[in-house]
């Protein structure tokens, strides 16, 4: 009888520190999973209803569904204004080597500028330039201001 | 500005003894005694003009022999205050019992005399006092002036002489001065002795400039600049200051270096989203192209050798290292640990490539051998990154940030270097905030 009861709590314990650990686990991933900013802080619009901005998980630059959405209206608004040029800047946060984050952000740039150009948007309109790192849009050094800097900004030029 | 350069005639003098002094420092060992070590006052000719002798040479050379070897963690100065000969018997004759007394186990003393045309004639020797005997006798001659290059080069004397390794004191240091909030960093290229001594800006700070590397003589350096808004590689001659778009690329180059026999630069061009690893020469510029992968290839570095090329490149999926001849071929993954590598920097021994490391969010400075085997890391921090080589390749730089508070202040940047043993982690003072540090080869040139 004893013997059951202890098992069942042995088991039990076992249970607990498995998932534990697993919670750990997760929590100190930092290089998978999805964590890209979904918020409306920093940022700015190209016109009503057109945010300037997509954001990026972790190390990837691929657009998420929020993104292509985002983009979906930029595309829309220039097709509109069909005189309008724009730069994407592509930017990375900082908890990653300089050099590799200046090529992350060229290829965020990149991944935006494709859609938009598979969305009827003339590549002539469209220029690219990385930042990597060096221009946070949050300086702070906290999860939440990493993903607000992990972005593509698009950006007027005339 | 210009960096002048002087002549400095060294002159062998009396051969050095036998090198089974019974003195003698390890430097690959973990543990470390420093070695015991009285620099002297040097002694000063009094045929010396007053001019020079206002310059205080005679305690300005040992001490800056002195900081270095400090600094090297391999020597304890003792004090002058206990040292019980004066500067010219110690010089020409030492009386090693009172060496012996004060417990050192080697002394350096020094003659500083007048050549002709003004030129000085600076003579140190090395004993050892266990065994009583001159290990070490050389005299540089050079301007008054330049008197900081010959303690410098009398330290990697000394260094070379107890370590049987080569020295490092005789380099400089490029690195990238950081002023201003986070969101609107001032940065400008800075050179300075490897001991802090004499810092220069080499731009102005009206555009980002990241990453310089020297030349192998030390002449030009390169880097990446945002000019007129467009992030290229350049090319700048140091006496000249005249600074050179490198190639003619249609798109962002960055992560530049020079190969080691200084006729090409190596650096990333991306594209697409692709960045790739090409060459340019110099003098020809005939540009190479090294990788052909869709991947992001970057970092690379040469081995001392030039025939290989280790780099960053995340085909795999995530950042890792890899190696490849420097003609592009026999590309290797050669890191297998758990987490993300960068910034593989290739020691001018050939014997290791250093890295920066991240993983469960904390970053790490390590080294590793050329196939990868051996990973040992050297130091753990909230941030860091970009190791490079003292000369020697037994000590490295690299920078270090702090975290900012949630309204961005308090996040800044300071250079720190460690030795190979993971040992004398040390904060090098910079007047602003430094990051992406690199070292130059022995301005002697060997």
């Amino acid at each position: 009888m004893l013997f059951n009861n202890l098992s069942k709590v042995a088991l039990a314990l076992v249970v607990t520190l498995f998932l534990g650990a697993c919670a750990t686990q997760q929590a100190t991933t930092t290089t998978k999973g999805d964590d890209a900013y979904t918020g409306t802080e920093t940022v700015k619009f190209l016109a009503d209803g057109v945010p300037d901005r997509v954001f990026f998980s972790t190390n990837k630059s691929e657009l998420t569904s929020a993104a292509t959405t985002t983009l979906g209206k930029q595309a829309t608004y220039l097709k509109a204004n069909p005189t309008l040029n724009v730069v994407l800047e592509g930017h990375a946060d900082e908890r990653g080597t300089r050099e590799y984050n200046l090529a992350l952000g060229e290829r965020r740039a990149i991944a935006a500028k494709n859609y938009l150009i598979s969305n009827g948007v003339a590549a002539n309109r469209i220029k690219v330039i990385s930042y990597g790192k060096e221009k946070p849009a949050n300086p702070a050094s906290n999860v939440l201001a990493w993903s607000q800097n992990r972005r593509t900004v698009t950006v007027k030029t005339n | 500005m210009r960096y002048k350069i002087f002549t400095i005639f060294i002159l062998f003098f009396i051969l050095t003894t036998k090198s089974f002094a019974l003195v003698s420092v390890d430097i690959t060992r973990g543990n470390l005694d420093p070695l015991p070590t009285a620099i002297s006052d040097f002694y000063l000719d009094p045929k010396l003009i007053d001019n020079i002798k206002k310059l205080q040479l005679e305690s300005k050379i040992p001490e800056l022999i002195q900081n270095n070897l400090s600094r090297s963690g391999l020597f304890f100065a003792l004090e002058k205050k206990s040292f019980i000969q004066k500067p010219e018997p110690a010089h020409n004759k030492p009386r090693f019992e009172d060496w012996a007394f004060i417990k050192t186990q080697v002394l350096v003393t020094g003659k500083i005399s007048l050549e002709k045309e003004g030129r000085l004639r600076v003579e140190f020797k090395l004993w050892d006092v266990i065994s009583a005997t001159e290990l070490s006798a050389l005299a540089f001659y050079t301007t008054p002036d330049n008197w900081r290059r010959v303690s410098h080069m009398i330290s990697d004397k000394i260094y070379e002489r107890l370590t049987g390794e080569k020295g490092y004191f005789d380099s400089r240091i490029i690195y990238v001065s950081e002023t201003g909030p986070k969101v609107d960093r001032k940065k400008r290229l800075a050179i300075m002795d490897q001991d802090g001594y004499g810092v220069k800006y080499l731009t102005l700070g009206n555009e980002l400039v990241l990453t310089p590397r020297f030349s192998p003589a030390s002449q030009h350096v390169t880097y990446m600049s945002y000019f007129k808004n467009l992030p290229r590689v350049y090319l700048l001659n140091i006496e000249t200051g005249i600074q050179d778009l490198v190639g003619d690329f249609p798109g962002m180059t960055f992560a530049p270096r020079f190969s080691p026999d200084g006729k090409k630069i190596i650096m990333s061009f991306a594209q697409e989203g692709n960045s790739d690893i090409y060459t340019m020469d110099i003098k020809t510029r005939v540009v190479e192209k090294l990788t052909d992968h869709p991947s992001i290839d970057t970092s690379p570095s040469y081995s001392p050798d030039g025939s290989y090329i280790a780099f960053n490149s995340d085909r795999s999926g995530f950042q890792q290292i890899y190696t490849m001849k420097s003609d592009g071929t026999n590309v290797k993954r050669i890191s297998f640990g758990e987490g993300l590598y960068g910034t593989p920097v290739w020691s001018p021994r050939g014997d290791l490539i250093a890295f920066t490391k991240l993983y469960r969010n904390k970053f790490y400075i390590g080294v590793m051998r050329s196939d990868g085997s051996g990973e040992r890391l050297l130091t753990e921090n909230y941030y860091q990154e970009a190791p490079s080589w003292a000369p020697n390749g037994r000590v490295l730089i690299f920078y270090r940030e702090t975290a900012s508070d949630s309204s961005g202040r308090g996040g800044g940047a300071k250079l720190w270097s460690i030795d190979l043993t993971g040992y004398n982690e040390r904060l090098i003072q910079t007047p602003t905030d430094a990051s992406d540090p690199s070292w130059s080869g022995l301005l002697s040139g060997k």
